[in-house]
């Protein structure tokens, strides 16, 4: 229980104290020695009344001031020209104005950084009659705000130089375009998930393994950022690595198994690759996917169908379980590889899948330019451009 | 009569000047790309890095609201942007009004504008650390947020705020141009409006004004600061009213 004799006691003994102190502060003292610069100015600005405390910050005696200067005066020209674009007009319109960030120009020219607070009184048919002024020495948190401000600049010239570092590493992972093949018509196309701000996991690659002999990798490195392209740099050339010394794609893949499992990361992926024989003017294709969607084979006669053996994602399991399938193609025939951004590609809860990407094939197997640019188009418009993953394709055509 | 507001500000500048004509003529007041209810996500830096760029807003807002016989009422820049608006389409425009004009603000040779290069940076200063708090303060507004409904309120002291990196290239476009050359091209009849003292349209400015519209009429206003238009309503709406409703 409270006792109630007791507080009312205690806080009789506190209002005493304050009107005490109230009594004893001498108002004009209350006034001229203030804790910040006081001035009181006509509505357009010519000072009236001014206290100590604003003399003592500024330098200037109250007679050089009152009755010859406007407050807009006694700062820097960019100041005044703030004060005149956005101060006055503010305080005309507002009737306040609160915590503007002005310098004045003190009488020997040094600048002191202020705080300005302003009110504008009226009488009582609206006309300003007078305008009263705190301005507050604002030095060291000037100084801090500045720090703050090249704090940003700084942060934001990182985040420009990050970005640029993803673009140029982006590039490394994906060839800007594929390399020309004797006797093949290839194309490719690559669109980042969202802004591309960040590193995708969705990679291609194009590269000779002999005459006549090319292979075509296409792959997907579950998650973003960083650490996913560590291990998409690390399957890319796992696979140029391996194809030096094994020909058939699900070896190649198998080895990427194996270094991926022994790798530190927890990633997996998913990869189809190809391997592109000629022999005479024949062309075969031999295809083994790890968890990947299968390529697609078009012909010339429109028909659309899946091609490749089809094992496990790599680094999950030791034995992927990776077959390979081969594919005697004819002139006219074309091949199409892709990751699961093409499929996935939404509008609202429609994805873009696998019967409209087969639909839409047979009419753009014109050229493989044709096919990258058509898929990529189609998948970016079903989506309204608002890209959720990375699309990565590529196109070969036996001409 | 369309009103066209200055730097720093939106359309409020004209709240006690544009009712008085309400009763004689269609009163059209708008933002400035960038100020008020403009559309913020419609900014263009590429677009708006030249004055002409808001000529051609001025130009589009008449074709769309189908004017003609134009009175354009344009306060400091928008003096500018109107008279650019009407050298390019003369046929659309009745008469000028122009608020504390300045064709240059930078000194040059033998032209007083004002200022310095100088005092230009100092003012993109200003600018920046008055708009510390913007991004946290004001982009939940600018967005939209339910949640926070004292948002609203902030919204309505938003006046003379917007996004500091539109104010800041707002405000190299209007002090860093030079329309010195184009007075000459602006044959529809101007009225200039100059206060006795204004520290960013000095008086020998807007004089200089006058003399190079080809068919000008200059009034000094006894008033002090360079927004006549809320210092000194009265005087700014008699002047504007004897002019426009001359025949």
């Amino acid at each position: 229980m409270t006792d109630s004799r007791y507080n009312t006691s205690k806080t009789d003994v506190a209002l005493d104290g304050f009107y005490t102190a109230l009594l004893d502060d001498d108002p004009s003292a209350l006034y001229e020695r203030a804790p910040c610069g006081y001035l009181s100015t006509t509505p357009d600005g010519s000072i009236v009344k001014v206290n100590q405390t604003f003399c003592a910050l500024t330098g200037y005696a109250k007679g050089e001031l009152v009755g010859k200067r406007r407050f807009a005066e006694l700062l820097t020209v960019g100041g005044q020209m703030y004060h005149e674009t956005h101060f006055a007009p503010m305080l005309q319109m507002e009737g306040q104005v609160r915590a503007i960030a002005l310098e004045v120009v003190r009488v020997d020219g040094e600048r002191l950084p202020v705080l300005v607070n302003a009110v504008l009184e009226r009488d009582d048919a609206g006309n300003p009659v007078i305008v009263r002024t705190a301005v507050f020495d604002a030095t060291d948190r000037r100084e801090y705000e500045r720090e703050l401000l090249r704090a940003k600049q700084r942060a934001e010239e990182s985040e420009a130089r990050a970005r640029a570092l993803v673009h140029t590493l982006q590039q490394t992972l994906i060839p800007p375009e594929p390399p020309d093949i004797p006797g093949l018509d290839v194309a490719a196309a690559f669109r980042p998930a969202g802004v591309g701000d960040e590193i995708g996991g969705d990679f291609y690659d194009v590269f000779q393994i002999g005459t006549g002999d090319w292979a075509v990798a296409i792959g997907d490195v579950c998650g973003k950022g960083v650490e996913a392209a560590v291990i998409t740099a690390l399957a890319r050339h796992t696979i140029r690595a391996a194809a030096v010394h094994s020909s058939r794609p699900s070896e190649i893949l198998a080895i990427v198994n194996e270094v991926l499992l022994r790798h530190e990361s927890e990633r997996f992926c998913t990869i189809a690759l190809m391997r592109l024989r000629q022999t005479g003017g024949d062309w075969t294709a031999t295809v083994s996917s790890a968890g990947h969607p299968l390529p697609l084979v078009c012909t010339e006669t429109g028909e659309v169908r899946e091609i490749g053996g089809f094992g496990a994602l790599l680094g999950v399991l030791p034995q992927a379980g990776l077959t390979d399938d081969d594919v005697s193609l004819r002139r006219g025939d074309s091949l199409f590889l892709f990751t699961d951004g093409v499929l996935e590609a939404r509008a609202g809860s429609d994805f873009f899948g696998e019967e409209r990407l087969k639909a839409a094939l047979p009419g753009l197997a014109t050229s493989a330019s044709a096919m990258a640019d058509g898929i990529l188009d189609g998948t970016l418009r079903f989506q309204s451009g608002v890209t959720s993953d990375d699309i990565a394709l590529v196109a070969v055509r036996i001409p | 009569m369309v009103f066209a507001h200055g730097f720093g500000c939106d359309q409020n500048m004209w709240r006690l000047v544009a009712p008085h004509f309400e009763d004689d003529f269609k009163i059209v007041l708008f933002d400035l790309m960038g100020y008020g209810g403009s559309d913020l996500s419609s900014y263009d830096p590429e677009r708006y890095d030249s004055l002409q760029a808001y000529a051609d807003d001025v130009l589009r807002i008449c074709h769309e609201l189908r004017l003609t016989d134009v009175i354009f009422v344009g306060h400091s820049v928008s003096a500018m942007i109107g008279g650019l608006a009407a050298a390019a389409e003369p046929s659309l425009f009745a008469k000028l009004v122009f608020v504390g004009p300045s064709p240059r603000y930078i000194d040059d040779d033998d032209y007083v504008g004002g200022f310095g290069e100088e005092d230009i940076r100092e003012l993109l200063d200003s600018l920046e650390s008055n708009y510390l708090g913007w991004s946290s303060a004001m982009a939940p507004v600018v967005m939209g947020n339910p949640e926070r409904p004292e948002l609203g309120e902030e919204l309505t002291e938003s006046f003379c705020r917007t996004d500091p990196a539109i104010a800041h290239r707002f405000a190299r476009v209007t002090f860093l141009s030079d329309n010195r050359a184009d007075l000459a091209q602006i044959k529809t009849p101007t009225l200039v409006l100059q206060a006795k003292k204004d520290a960013i349209a000095p008086v020998a400015v807007g004089e200089f004004v006058a003399e190079q519209l080809p068919q000008s009429t200059y009034v000094l206003l006894d008033a002090i600061g360079h927004c006549p238009n809320l210092s000194a309503p009265e005087a700014t709406v008699s002047a504007i009213s004897a002019f426009v409703r001359d025949r």
